[in-house]
């Protein structure tokens, strides 16, 4: 275990950032969201949850995958680079580092995706533990442990210090080149940390929620239930939960006319979206309850269908906070169980 | 330089979704609204090897782009077809190209039908609706190249009309004058010059009352593959013996970008080829 | 709010209404939702406290287009949501059953986490807010937990509604226009930093477009496949605020500032300034008018007099 006193951080900040890009949560006109640290940007660890996950990190809510150049007739096709340095994302919480995991699961999945991939490659994750959880995390549930939470290097944050365990070769890596900043540290500290987070786990309301009967045979059972026609009702078709979600991963391809070539991207799609599934001649999901049921079935019965059980949510609450309706997974989760019953 | 292949994952120099470029070699007007486009690498050939019933992404940079089947078979050597429907979009821009335009070809997507395996030594029948020969035709031709491995063949095709039928000229030149290779062609509505069957496909299908000794290959329009199922299990068919495709919404064609899944299955990845019994097992979303 | 739900499941019981349009209580306190009631059992779960913030006047679009009436709970900013959209011939008076239900400043759970509290566990909806919290209890002041829009409020009148239920309150404690003042007296720089900055944060996700009474067109220009304009990413930071500088002009002389966007907005981007901006304009240039007082009157962008502002004074931002 090594620590660093929090007066040190931006020093240890801008030795990371010397050597490789450093994003982590900064506030900006009030909210916090992980970007790229600079000399001059407000660094705020002390907000639980960032607006938007970490997952921009490594899969972007909009990244170029090519250009494509016109001459006559003649079409050129220059891929964009895949990442090829090393950066940093400092800061991410349990929850998002699952995340990042379910992300694995479907870019890192055959064909791989190498603009994804890439960035994973070349990411080192350094987590921060979850000093004081709040009333909407419910991570435990997906068996998270936001007091001890995975990544290449692992971090606690107490009054006066910041403590840092590297976990794996990368994280070592990481350690070697701040070396000079951290000084070594007995666990008292974040074992004391660790016992604190776990009695306040213990006491959040969702804490207990139960995902009985959520899986992969339960699919045509929880498609057809007429919970549906009522859950999906204050619904405003918006993107709000799929765009701070850290697990959504449904994007869109599009162009982009740059005026001497077409940019082809891919951007973060949302399946709440009407133009979803449209084609040319038909749409498979026209009603907004066919687009909602989607996105919690997706999430708790299509996912772990094909990746052995494991969900596609990790309990982090940004879609209990953000929905403008007060719509979230928790609500859906809860009114299946009361039907159960 | 030009980065475009991981350090840590040297075996990255082409992402799936990054795609080649295709030169239009040749445009046959197979029907008011649908055109068969033979399209090529620059240096003339195949894009990549494919299985009857596999799709390509084909994209008009600026324009769109979308999933299509092969329609010609992996048994032709030389090139990759494609029977385009003007129905949208993409569709129409694709009909306003002339031989010696370009577009972008990337794939092959999707599973294919399983010639090699529970299709091999069968009796088969095809049956098709307008433009979906397209992707039967690709199976077919496969089967021909290869007539030794099937047994008897039957294609059942019917369009709108005489003038809506595509590939004419190969079903009447090569598939009729096959051996062990029948042909039923039928249209909606009687049309002077015609003189073969008028009828919708289901009620033909039912017509010709085939025995059960054989699997059917269903591709169509959503109502004709509902009616035709229907009459195949009329005549005594289970669903295990018929199988179809399927076309939703897709982006990505790896089944990653999220959209095209009935349940839990991908069309784009898992399909678009399904035995109907596989179908219903899925949820009553597509 | 006891008297609302006796008096919606009385008009539902006697097949006055055929549905009720309110809020479903929440997990807590301050998370009902909105929802449609058809049954006596339903309407076990209604809930009417000073967090129900959500304007219900969009829904009854969709709910105009329903068979029988559906009694609708506005508060008064939202009856002139409601009012406008009857103007737009968006809405179906003969449809609705308007139960005008007072309101005395809503309250938004975002504030109330702003003065610092976190780990809510409990909170009531009375001045001041009696908060419990998984770190301790505390306590926090009504209007530090009001809604932004609350603080200039429209005012206590309803302006439209078949029968009122219920006090209302005049919450104003600001000058409607003091932000807009202040960013006008900025520099070009200056304005163009401050939107940067705020914009910036815009994640794309229609929110504010989607819960927006004006925002009623059955296909919004940005989900349009003809339009370079993505509406879901930002492909340059260009267009962050194009969506937003379009939006505004799209509602101009329509929108009746009830702070719906500001609300929803994920990122607390006060996209409400935008619009304000526009309304003070108009009331600069053709007279004070606030849209949705009265669903006969025509609005001053799409009606012509003799006595409109020249264009060049238009563009010049000048007063008529």
């Amino acid at each position: 275990m090594k620590k660093i006193a929090i007066s040190n951080l931006p020093k240890l900040y801008a030795a990371i950032a010397k050597a490789q890009s450093l994003i982590l949560p900064v506030k900006t006109a009030g909210k916090t969201n992980f970007s790229l640290w600079t000399e001059a940007c407000d660094v705020d660890l002390q907000t639980l949850k960032t607006v938007k996950s970490a997952k921009d990190a490594f899969f972007p809510q909009s990244e170029t995958l090519y250009h494509c150049h016109r001459d006559g007739k003649n079409i050129t096709i220059t891929p964009e680079d895949l990442q090829s340095e090393s950066f940093v994302v400092f800061g991410i919480k349990g929850c998002d580092v699952r995340g990042i995991a379910v992300l694995d699961k479907v870019f890192l999945a055959e064909p791989v995706d190498s603009f994804y991939a890439a960035r994973r490659c070349h990411g080192t994750i350094v987590s921060l533990a979850c000093g004081a959880p709040e009333e909407s995390c419910f991570c435990k549930v997906f068996g998270i442990d936001c007091a001890e939470p995975e990544g290449d290097v692992v971090t606690w944050l107490t009054e006066d210090y910041l403590y840092w365990k590297p976990v794996t070769e990368k994280g070592e890596k990481l350690t070697a080149l701040v070396a000079d900043l951290l000084e070594d540290s007995d666990d008292a500290a974040v074992t004391a940390q660790k016992e604190a987070i776990g009695k306040i786990v213990e006491k959040l309301p969702y804490a207990a929620l139960s995902l009985e009967g959520w899986n992969g045979e339960a699919l045509n059972e929880k498609f057809n239930s007429p919970l549906w026609e009522t859950l999906y009702k204050p619904c405003l078709a918006c993107g709000t939960c799929t765009f701070v979600c850290p697990t959504c991963q449904c994007y869109d391809i599009k162009d982009y006319n740059t005026g001497n070539g077409v940019q082809r991207y891919r951007c973060w799609d949302s399946c709440m979206y009407s133009d979803f599934t449209m084609m040319a001649h038909g749409n498979n999901r026209t009603s907004q309850l066919q687009r909602f049921r989607q996105r919690f079935m997706h999430k708790l019965v299509y996912f772990p269908a094909n990746n052995d059980g494991m969900y596609s949510c990790v309990g982090c609450g940004r879609c209990v906070d953000k929905c403008p309706s007060h719509l979230n997974i928790v609500k859906v989760i809860k009114a299946f169980g009361k039907e159960g019953k | 330089m030009h980065e475009h292949e991981c350090t840590c994952h040297p075996g990255f120099i082409h992402d799936t979704l990054i795609p080649q470029v295709g030169v239009i070699t040749d445009i046959r007007q197979e029907t008011p609204d649908v055109k068969t486009f033979r399209i090529e690498p620059p240096q003339g050939g195949k894009f990549f090897e494919h299985m009857p019933g596999q799709c390509a992404m084909i994209c008009v940079p600026g324009v769109s782009e979308a999933m299509f089947s092969i329609t010609s078979s992996p048994t032709n050597k030389e090139y990759q077809e494609f029977s385009i429907k003007k129905c949208g979009v993409l569709t129409d821009c694709l009909h306003s190209l002339e031989v010696g335009d370009q577009v972008t070809v990337r794939g092959p997507y999707g599973n294919h039908f399983p010639v090699e395996t529970e299709l091999k030594k069968q009796n088969l029948l095809f049956i098709a609706g307008g433009i979906a020969l397209a992707p039967l035709r690709s199976v077919i031709n496969y089967v021909l190249d290869n007539r030794q491995n099937y047994g008897h063949v039957d294609i059942l095709y019917g369009a709108r009309s005489a003038d809506d039928l595509v590939q004419l000229k190969e079903i009447q030149e090569v598939w009729m004058k096959t051996a062990d290779v029948n042909v039923y062609l039928t249209i909606d509505r009687p049309q002077e010059g015609w003189d073969g069957n008028v009828g919708f496909v289901p009620t033909y299908l039912k017509e010709l009352a085939f025995d059960t000794n054989r699997t059917a290959i269903l591709c169509g329009p959503p109502i004709m593959i509902k009616f035709c199922l229907q009459a195949l299990q009329e005549m005594g068919f289970s669903k295990q013996q018929v199988y179809t495709t399927l076309e939703l919404r897709m982006k990505c064609g790896v089944g990653k970008c999220g959209r095209c899944n009935i349940g839990s299955k991908y069309v784009c990845k898992d399909g678009p080829v399904f035995r109907c019994d596989q179908i219903d097992e899925l949820p009553a979303e597509y | 709010m006891q008297e609302v739900k006796n008096r919606a499941l009385a008009l539902l019981k006697d097949g006055t209404v055929k549905r009720v349009l309110g809020w479903r209580i929440g997990e807590n306190t301050y998370d009902p939702e909105p929802a449609f009631f058809e049954s006596e059992e339903d309407m076990q779960t209604f809930v009417y406290n000073n967090f129900c913030a959500a304007n219900l006047s969009k829904y009854m679009i969709e709910a105009s287009k329903l068979e029988g009436k559906t009694l609708v709970c506005l508060k008064p900013c939202d009856s002139y949501s409601f009012n406008q959209l009857l103007s737009e011939h968006r809405v179906d008076r003969e449809k609705t059953y308007i139960i005008g239900v007072g309101c005395k400043g809503k309250l938004s759970i975002e504030n109330v986490k702003r003065a610092g509290v976190k780990g809510i566990l409990s909170v009531n909806d009375t001045d001041p807010l009696q908060v419990e919290t998984l770190y301790g209890n505390t306590e926090v002041s009504y209007k530090a937990a009001m809604l932004d829009r609350c603080h200039v409020c429209k005012g206590k009148e309803h302006v439209v509604y078949d029968e009122l239920i219920g006090e209302s309150e005049d919450t104003s404690t600001a000058d409607r226009f003091a932000q807009v003042q202040m960013i006008e007296a900025m520099s070009p720089a200056e304005k163009f930093a401050f939107f940067q900055k705020e914009l910036s944060k815009c994640i794309r996700c229609n929110a504010c477009r989607n819960v927006c009474p004006a925002c009623s067109c059955r296909k919004c220009v940005f989900d349009s496949d003809k339009f370079d304009s993505a509406q879901k990413a930002n492909v340059d930071s260009f267009e962050e605020k194009m969506f937003h500088i379009i939006r505004a002009f799209h509602v101009a002389g329509r929108c009746t500032d009830c702070g719906e966007c500001s609300r929803v907005c994920p990122q607390g981007i006060p996209l409400h300034l935008f619009n304000r901006k526009f309304i003070k304009d108009i009331n600069t240039l053709y007279g004070e008018y606030q849209a949705g007082a009265d669903a006969e009157a025509r609005g001053p962008l799409t009606s012509f007099t003799a006595d409109d502002a020249e264009p060049s004074v238009v563009a010049e931002g000048g007063t008529k």
